[in-house]
């Protein structure tokens, strides 16, 4: 397996803050990889600077051969880098169905009745097609959820990053979106999940990195990460 | 097509009361209301389709009006030169302007456009030729035929002015760029993680309507024979052009036609009949009024009631 997307030396402060700590960390083609760490460890400020919405302070990103770090957002998204916010952001004068035409028509350059086919298609998929002509601000939790990787998914991307795309879903929703997730890195997607949800990180990932402080604290697979010492010390406290 | 031959009626029942009605009042009057559907239309280009409020509207249209001036003062060219010029020249300052403020969000935005007006009136206070603090007499030339006066022919020109703005706002509405836009004005970092170029866009939107409202301004030096800095740069333009899609609709490229053709129509009537202080009064309270009880405007409460969205 070769790096679809390989980190190295990545810091970023916001002030005398340092969020982030030379991060290195590489992701394979078709991985399906887990990133997790207590609140404030740097999860988001680490996506954030790979999907081009903050710019990194020193160190590289290189994504599918290419230095990316100092592209902006637009320009990431378009070389099949595609994400979903932690709180859904959806466009909410657009309907559903209008939310999945902005990336078809701005990535993948559709015409808008061929975008619109494929974006029924995804909808299908993804088990929001019922609701492709409502707003977004008609949707529940979980449907925002979904709309989230729905959206993410219209770019047709190489590397999907789903932020938190689970939490605060009930049971049973979290299963639903966790198989959406399998079902998307089986057709060839590389994903990186963040989550807070440890049964569904441990479940999903094939490998785990643990962030604390801004910095790598461990790798590797789910069983070994659950004993580490250092990753109890950081979610549980010394 | 059905919007042409709207649009063709429309022209062609201005150009029929300017043969039939001889009132000269009507024309001036007529003028202002059309001229306020041009800046409400430019306006919502940049601030009801990106959501970026702009107070900067005087700065554009005066820097119109000003080109236009000192470009007849001049060369004595025609109008229609002036108002190419004018376009021109205000397109460039949205694209400057652009470049150096687009990038702040919400209230500094707001800010920033402000400077802009207050910066462009000093530049022209300060400049000899083009009059100073005093003003500038113009001289009007003959009016074209079938012009009987020049008012009457402002007035026309200004019409076809309107539908051009119009044609252009709603076609931008609809294509690639107003989808773009509506996503930067839901979420601006959702848009960019959509691959949606922002900081290009809004430069797009701020150019094309610096440029109408430039165009709207160049005619303004002719119809009052006069121009002069403080009425130029006066901030009753910003809040003309503000308020009326906000009354009309943000949304549809008609919320802002409707609305300055009731609040521009509405204003004239006061101005006449009671006073100019108690127009400035009217705008406030509608404002209000609509953004408390109907903030997606006239437009978004037909679509509320007849439940179409």
């Amino acid at each position: 397996m070769s790096a679809l997307l390989k980190i190295d030396g990545l810091s970023k402060s916001f002030g005398g803050f340092a969020a982030l700590t030379d991060v290195s960390l590489e992701v394979a083609q078709g991985e399906r990889f887990g990133l997790i760490g207590p609140n404030g460890s740097g999860k988001t400020t680490l996506i954030n600077c790979v999907s081009g919405l903050l710019r990194n302070d020193a160190g590289s990103i290189v994504f599918n051969g290419e230095e990316v770090s100092r592209l902006p957002a637009y320009r990431r998204t378009r070389r099949g880098i595609a994400r979903s916010f932690q709180v859904p952001r959806p466009f909410h004068t657009m309907t559903v169905l209008e939310n999945l035409l902005v990336p078809s028509a701005y990535v993948v350059h559709l015409k808008d009745a061929e975008g619109e086919a494929r974006a029924r298609e995804l909808l299908k998929s993804i088990g929001l097609a019922d609701k492709a002509n409502a707003y977004a601000s008609q949707l529940s939790q979980v449907e925002l959820r979904k709309l989230e990787l729905a959206r993410a998914m219209a770019a047709q991307p190489r590397l999907l990053i789903s932020d938190e795309a689970m939490a605060g879903l009930a049971g049973n929703e979290v299963d639903e979106v966790l198989a959406i997730l399998f079902k998307l890195n089986e057709s060839g997607i590389t994903i990186i999940m963040i989550e807070h949800i440890m049964q569904a990180v441990m479940r999903f990932s094939q490998r785990v990195i643990c962030l604390d402080a801004g910095r790598i604290i461990c790798e590797g697979v789910p069983t070994e990460i659950v004993k580490n010492p250092d990753v109890q010390k950081a979610y549980l406290g010394a | 097509m059905r919007f042409w031959f709207g649009a063709a009626i429309v022209l062609a029942v201005l150009v029929a009361v300017t043969a039939s009605v001889q009132y000269e009042y009507f024309f001036f009057a007529g003028y202002t209301v059309l001229m306020f559907i041009v800046l409400s239309t430019a306006w919502n280009i940049l601030g009801g389709y990106a959501g970026y409020v702009n107070f900067g509207t005087p700065a554009f249209f005066g820097l119109g009006a000003y080109s236009a001036a000192v470009l007849y003062k001049a060369t004595a060219a025609p109008l229609v030169v002036q108002i190419a010029l004018a376009a021109v020249m205000a397109g460039a300052l949205g694209f400057g302007a652009g470049m150096l403020t687009l990038r702040l969000r919400g209230i500094f935005f707001a800010i920033a456009t402000i400077a802009v007006t207050v910066i462009m009136e000093t530049v022209f206070i300060n400049w000899r030729y083009a009059g100073g603090a005093t003003g500038l007499q113009l001289l009007r030339p003959a009016p074209i035929a079938p012009f009987d006066s020049y008012i009457k022919m402002l007035f026309v020109v200004m019409g076809l002015t309107a539908i051009v703005a119009v044609a252009i706002a709603r076609y931008i509405e609809r294509s690639w760029l107003g989808r773009g836009l509506r996503a930067i004005r839901d979420s601006e970092e959702a848009a960019e993680a959509s691959g949606v170029p922002t900081l290009r866009l809004k430069l797009i939107a701020c150019t094309i309507s610096g440029a109408l409202m430039g165009a709207a301004g160049a005619p303004m030096p002719m119809y009052l024979s006069f121009i002069e800095p403080a009425s130029t740069f006066n901030l009753n333009y910003a809040i003309g052009a503000l308020a009326s899609p906000m009354i009309g609709g943000t949304a549809h490229w008609l919320g802002p036609v409707i609305g300055a053709a009731i609040l521009s129509t509405l204003q004239q009537l006061i101005t006449v009949t009671i006073s100019n202080e108690i127009n400035v009064l009217l705008v406030g309270v509608l404002l209000v009024v609509f953004v408390v009880a109907a903030p997606d405007g006239l437009v978004g409460l037909y679509r509320k009631i007849f439940g179409k969205r």
